[in-house]
């Protein structure tokens, strides 16, 4: 084999990768963003919403609901925990495994504090109140984590449980299509509903 | 709905889902790779490559050509990410470390699609959409030339003509890729998924907090991501992250998406070698190993026989809510025996068992089905395996689809095979022994030995997922792993093409009353039981010492 073929060959891939580049690194991320602005510029920004006016956060991102000091707030619906404080810049999970004494520390002391914050039996507490995320940005909690808030969302906003509960109802969504997923409630559109009622 | 309800009816609607798509796909593959008529962008392309593209390659310049351009690709992307904070739309992130980018560049290059880096803190829109999400597209197209040129040996006789690679590298990807991904992608946005090219904005929440939130193409890279069974997500979350993976019906699609050129690609085979049937025999049996380990984890998950799950009430360590338990142990299964590796649900956190499967489904070689192109070829060298083993039982020569299986092709079947567990097992053993794999755990005990056994099993079988627990952006994890990404690719690609040039020259064996039926039932659970038994001798030791030990202790 002389050496002209193997150059030959290496020449024509660089050729081939720098056309592909164009195709697929530059034609095709721009006409996909092209037709998804236009026809779902609201979902390609990244499902925003506003209150008073202004951006207030994502429907797809959860949130932190705390207090000047850090604190969970009582007023309002509180997410999953996340190790990362909702950061969208610093997304992933705590890595532990599902026997890990770390984590199981961790998960004993969060279901005692849940417990404790929201006035109900530890055995009340569901999974998702007392473990962390994939994303550690998750919008949802399960029903029956919103179910143990409404009593202390009421008491600390004045408002009877009744209203409340009915506030939680109207956000549970069912599985997608009524057999992908789970039940949920995204907990800013709760909390931003709640902020209506309490006005 | 129940759980158990809803789950099964999430399995069964992608099974549905995926045999209704897999006999139009897999013709049409068929017909793709085997057409002589050219779109007119397709001549230009071959213009601007100087590649004639009705010219027949021999195995030599078919190999030639696919280590060259993937070693152009890696060169490429390696510069691309050292110099990202020159250029454009960099978000004002560094250039990549030298050691991480050789990391970063053998491993999209390699569709391993392994991340030592964290999307969102580190990647520019640049590097993410000309650098990452163009070996997405090449890289899977590269993978389905060859099982391509291997089938081609396969149909061929009398010739060593394997096909052209530029020819099937472009039609794989103009062809098949671009308008399913393009499709997917718009349908991931009409769901919630991200589509723009900004660097994101502050919002001030109701109570005060700043929160950031992103911005960027990750739509379109989204669906290439899986469609391709890459799996290198935009953010560190990868698929978990609701901008990538809104709901519960986007997670289905993306599932979807990972499994269905994987499982129509022997319908592919079947076509191009004059009978479906076979094509059958092969499906079936990368399903059935699919479909029990999905059952596995799933049951496994629900039961979360863990402490720390059994003190939470529910193994959610790790999980989104929306996606619920059945959503992310699906996903599990189908990524990592897909060779994909994106993930919706941290792996590390789940239950020792089932991270043993998920373990057992990459080191069976990605074959069940397996990465696009790599899949089918994985699968047809095991058959070779399994041909040769029911020749051996019944004192007959093998033979596999009127061509005999010799002392070369056995040859070249079994260096195929052994390549991923001597990777995995000497780069794990290396790791261990040299004290760098106990530095970065999280985890301790053999949790912690898992973490180290499924990095090397993911470069190695060019997976990528993790239990990402494991600190792996260390001088000496960048390096080995991507050493294991780049020999566990490219060395059994070298095999495959050899074979299939030694394939294409036979003769046809005229078929006998004692020639084995490749196409019944019997032989998918030979290809079955020869696979398990396989990678069982191989790597029970291992297993043993990480999740098997793990999970019979909870």
């Amino acid at each position: 084999m002389n050496l002209r073929t193997p150059m030959r060959t290496v020449w024509a891939a660089f050729r081939a990768l720098l056309v592909l580049t164009v195709v697929t690194g530059v034609v095709y991320p721009l006409a996909v963003t092209g037709v998804a602005q236009s026809a779902f510029g609201h979902r390609a920004d990244g499902s925003l919403v506003q209150a008073d006016g202004r951006d207030v956060g994502s429907s797809l991102i959860g949130q932190t609901w705390n207090d000047a000091n850090g604190d969970p707030d009582p007023r309002w619906f509180q997410p999953r925990p996340s190790h990362s404080g909702y950061d969208p810049t610093a997304t992933g999970s705590s890595q532990l495994g599902a026997s890990d004494p770390t984590l199981l520390a961790t998960v004993e002391e969060t279901r005692a504090a849940v417990a404790a914050f929201n006035g109900v039996p530890e055995s009340a507490v569901p999974a998702d109140a007392v473990t962390g995320s994939s994303s550690a940005i998750d919008p949802h909690v399960s029903p029956a984590y919103a179910e143990i808030q409404v009593a202390r969302v009421a008491a600390a906003n004045g408002l009877s449980p009744e209203q409340v509960e009915r506030l939680v109802a109207d956000h549970t969504e069912d599985r997608d299509l009524g057999f992908l997923g789970e039940e949920r409630v995204n907990v800013l559109e709760l909390n931003l509903a709640l902020r209506e009622v309490v006005g | 709905m129940s759980t158990p309800l809803a789950d099964v009816l999430q399995i069964s609607a992608l099974v549905v889902a995926l045999v209704l798509v897999h006999r139009p796909l897999g013709d049409y593959m068929a017909a793709v790779y085997s057409s002589r008529k050219h779109l007119r962008v397709e001549r230009l392309i071959y213009r601007c490559v100087g590649a004639d593209p009705d010219a027949e390659m021999r195995w030599p310049a078919y190999l030639r050509s696919v280590l060259a351009f993937s070693a152009v690709g890696v060169l490429f992307l390696y510069l691309l990410l050292r110099v990202q904070d020159l250029l454009p739309l960099s978000l004002g992130f560094a250039a990549i470390p030298a050691d991480q980018a050789f990391n970063t560049a053998v491993s999209f290059v390699s569709n391993t699609n392994w991340q030592s880096y964290s999307g969102e803190s580190a990647m520019g829109h640049l590097a993410q959409v000309g650098g990452l999400a163009v070996q997405n597209f090449v890289s899977a197209a590269v993978g389905m030339a060859v099982a391509v040129a291997l089938v081609r040996g396969f149909a061929r006789f009398r010739t060593g003509e394997l096909g052209n690679f530029w020819t099937d590298l472009v039609r794989g990807t103009i062809r098949i890729l671009l308008p399913i991904a393009a499709l997917a992608a718009v349908v991931l946005v009409a769901l919630g998924a991200i589509q723009n090219f900004s660097g994101g904005h502050d919002v001030t929440t109701v109570t005060g907090a700043t929160q950031h939130i992103t911005g960027g193409p990750v739509a379109s890279q989204e669906a290439i991501k899986n469609l391709g069974t890459n799996g290198g997500g935009f953010y560190n979350a990868n698929s978990a992250h609701p901008f990538e993976n809104p709901d519960g019906i986007s997670n289905l699609l993306e599932i979807f998406l990972l499994l269905v050129i994987p499982f129509s690609m022997p319908r592919t085979f079947g076509r191009m070698v004059g009978s479906v049937r076979q094509g059958y025999a092969i499906v079936a049996a990368m399903g059935v190993i699919w479909l029990a380990g999905v059952i596995a984890v799933t049951l496994m998950e629900h039961h979360a026989p863990g402490t720390a799950s059994q003190a939470a009430g529910g193994g959610m360590e790790g999980k989104e809510q929306r996606f619920g338990i059945g959503g992310s142990s699906l996903f599990a299964v189908s990524t990592t025996m897909t060779s994909t590796g994106s993930i919706n649900a941290f792996h590390d956190s789940f239950q020792g068992l089932s991270g043993g499967v998920l373990i057992f489904g990459m080191v069976l070689g990605e074959i069940a089905p397996g990465g696009v192109g790599s899949g089918l070829y994985g699968m047809l060298i095991m058959a070779v395996i399994t041909v040769f083993i029911a020749g051996l039982m019944v004192g007959r020569t093998p033979e596999y689809l009127g061509k005999k299986i010799g002392t070369r092709e056995i040859k070249l079947a079994a260096c195929a095979i052994l390549v991923s567990p001597a990777l995995t097992l000497i780069g794990t053993a290396l790791a261990m022994g040299l004290g760098d794999g106990e530095e970065s755990m999280t985890n301790i005990g053999p949790h912690g030995f898992s973490e180290v056994l499924y990095a090397y099993a993911s470069a190695a079988n060019n997976n990528g997922s993790a239990f990402a627990g494991l600190a792996a952006n260390t001088d000496f994890f960048n390096t080995t792993l991507g050493i294991c990404m780049l020999l566990g690719r490219f060395l059994p690609m070298v095999f495959v093409l050899v074979l299939a040039g030694s394939l294409a020259e036979q003769r046809r064996v005229p078929v006998t009353a004692g020639t084995l039926g490749t196409h019944r039932p019997l032989f998918s659970g030979l290809l079955v039981a020869t696979a398990v038994v396989v990678a069982g001798l191989t790597f029970f030791p291992a297993l043993s010492l990480g999740p098997l030990a793990e999970g019979l202790s909870s």
